[in-house]
């Protein structure tokens, strides 16, 4: 598992991002497209975050969606039960999910390898589990519908406005990212990535860093959770669920460990291929099950970073 | 005390079924390193290869000798044209490759069988027996007893014969068993026949009680990465006490609790257990190298 390294300018990736979100409208042929970018950008916000924890920092997490559900629920009960704002709710959701990431993470981080990743799923499932039983709060598996965001009188609904929400969420969500990661902290995680020991002998605060992109990740997953909702206008406990924690850890490493543009190629692959693949009707997961095979097995180091190293070898 | 046997019955008879899961992880993991998160699509295609057989009239004896050569066929190609030409990948690349594997099995069962719930007829009819006043099915002992025929047979075949010796050395320490003239890359597809292997067993003896479709081999395979990792990832003796103790407190949960969040209360138990013991109850305390 080698860190893909930004080669030389990696703020490149947030330009070339912010051009592709502003440019994509213009040959999108219809709503029906502005609403499956949207989907992407919604994702790949989330998938950000969790790359930061396992590309960067190389901690496993196979329970995110738990966080992606709090941020989902949050704008779902805030302003149905405490009478908030959605707005208030989404940060709130935010704030509570970081707040949680923080209090479990400090016991669960000193797990290593596929001991944490039995942790991290077991608090997703007991996430889950509380959005599906608690039924007169929640709806159960029935779901519940999801009120519309309103900011300063406006009410945000429709494919074009949420393209445009989730679109400038994700070029800052990246921008933060590339700052953090070229930042002395992003070293830091990188240097924990490749040994804990070694981190540690040098001086680096490893549970502090740890702690402190599992926080950011959960916040991450908060957010794209919350717009993902609001966005569906309607929320049910399968958005928490194990399978959609393995969407995200799959979109991650398809499309590149370590990689930002990666995150987002990956978002893309999984949100876009469903969509196309109904064409072959039953055949549909069979496909989607042959496609990640053969990727993986062509692409090891994930998408973005393998065509990367081939591009390079090629022009040296 | 009959409720309490009547937990502990059912909860031993799921936890061997999480226990034949957790062994087939932990033969992998120990070869390859890594989690192959199709282990439970192993317990379903057996259990519905042997369900639509026997529909199409093929007696059961021989229904079930089909649905565990197919299985270990499905065990074979995942290593030969799956985790084979990833060779030298990173155990991360490897799981989603295995998890894609998942997906594709599933596919594969709901477009060539159907995607609704299945039984097999119990081997021992379906009158409960008594026992001090909690009803136990026949079949359930079937399992208690298949499960222990299993775990005794890999036992042999591990410390018996060259070639479980040689998986043996191959989980010690890769590196050495190469440099001795173990080839480990036949380890690792042994690795995937025996696991397919007891999955397919798994499958056989669980259907009758716990049913089959399509799409349950993603639930038990979390059960059963929870279970090994519970009983300390790597260790068979592990794998074993985890699958059972999880059926336990599985059971227990659900009939003294509350059977909504039965799964979370045997969840909360594995935290604690591994905030005690990091390793799991059987792991290895493992050496970082710098």
């Amino acid at each position: 598992m080698t860190v893909h390294r930004f080669t030389s300018k990696p703020y490149m990736v947030v330009i070339a991002l912010a051009t592709l979100v502003l440019l994509l409208p213009l040959v999108l042929p219809s709503a029906f497209y502005l609403r499956i970018a949207a989907l992407v950008f919604i994702n790949a916000l989330a998938v950000i975050g969790l790359n930061l924890l396992m590309g960067f920092a190389g901690q496993v997490s196979l329970g995110h969606a738990g966080f992606f559900g709090i941020g989902a629920y949050a704008v779902t009960l805030g302003p149905a039960y405490l009478g908030l704002p959605v707005w208030a709710s989404l940060i709130g959701g935010a704030v509570f999910s970081a707040l949680l990431a923080f209090i479990v993470g400090q016991p669960i981080l000193k797990l290593r390898g596929y001991y944490l990743a039995v942790a991290t799923l077991g608090l997703g499932l007991l996430i889950s589990m509380v959005f599906t039983n608690e039924a007169d709060i929640t709806g159960g598996p029935n779901g519940m519908e999801v009120p519309r965001l309103v900011v300063f009188g406006w009410r945000a609904y429709g494919s074009q406005t949420w393209y445009w929400i989730s679109g400038v969420s994700l070029v800052i969500g990246a921008w933060i990212a590339v700052n953090l990661i070229t930042s002395p902290t992003g070293r830091a995680f990188r240097a924990i990535h490749d040994s804990e020991t070694a981190a540690r002998v040098l001086g680096i605060d490893v549970p502090r860093y740890k702690l402190l992109v599992f926080v950011m990740s959960a916040v991450y997953a908060a957010i794209a959770g919350s717009y993902f909702s609001l966005f569906d206008g309607f929320v049910t406990p399968d958005t928490t669920g194990f399978i959609r924690s393995i969407e995200f850890v799959v979109m991650a490493v398809l499309g590149g460990l370590g990689s930002i543009l990666g995150s987002i190629t990956g978002a893309a692959i999984l949100v876009i291929l469903p969509q196309v693949l109904t064409v072959f009707h039953e055949y549909e997961h069979i496909m989607l099950g042959l496609i990640m095979i053969v990727f993986m097995i062509f692409l090891p180091g994930g998408i973005v970073p393998s065509l990367a190293q081939r591009f390079r070898r090629r022009t040296a | 005390m009959a409720e309490f046997l009547q937990f502990a019955f059912s909860g031993l008879t799921v936890g061997a079924i999480y226990a034949l899961i957790a062994l087939g992880f932990t033969l992998i993991y120990n070869a390859s390193d890594v989690i192959n998160f199709a282990q439970g699509e192993f317990v379903m295609v057996s259990g519905m290869t042997a369900v639509f057989a026997a529909a199409a009239g093929i007696p059961l004896p021989l229904a079930a000798l089909l649905a565990i050569v197919v299985t270990v066929l499905f065990g074979i190609l995942l290593h030969r044209l799956a985790i084979e030409p990833a060779r030298g990948a990173s155990p991360v690349t490897l799981i989603i490759i295995t998890i894609g594997a998942s997906i594709l099995m599933r596919g594969l069962a709901a477009v060539f069988f159907d995607k609704n719930f299945h039984s097999l007829p119990p081997l021992a009819g379906d009158t409960p027996l008594n026992l001090g006043g909690a009803a136990i099915l026949p079949q359930s002992i079937i399992v208690l007893i298949g499960t222990g025929i299993i775990v005794t047979a890999l036992w042999l075949f591990l410390n018996r014969t060259l070639m479980g010796k040689a998986m043996l050395a191959t989980a010690a320490n890769r590196l050495a068993a190469r440099l001795v003239g173990i080839d480990t890359s036949a380890v690792i597809g042994i690795s995937f026949v025996v696991s397919a292997l007891i999955g397919a067993i798994g499958g056989l003896l669980a259907t009758p009680i716990t049913l089959t479709n399509y799409a349950i081999g993603t639930l038990l395979a979390l059960k059963g990465f929870a279970a090994a990792m519970l009983g300390g990832m790597g260790s068979p003796i592990g794998a074993v006490a985890g699958g059972l103790l999880l059926g336990l407190l599985e059971a227990f949960g659900a009939g003294y609790l509350s059977s909504q969040y039965k799964d979370a209360i045997a969840f909360i138990v594995i935290l604690a257990v591994l905030f005690a013991m990091p390793q799991g109850l059987f792991g290895r305390a493992s050496i970082e190298r710098v």
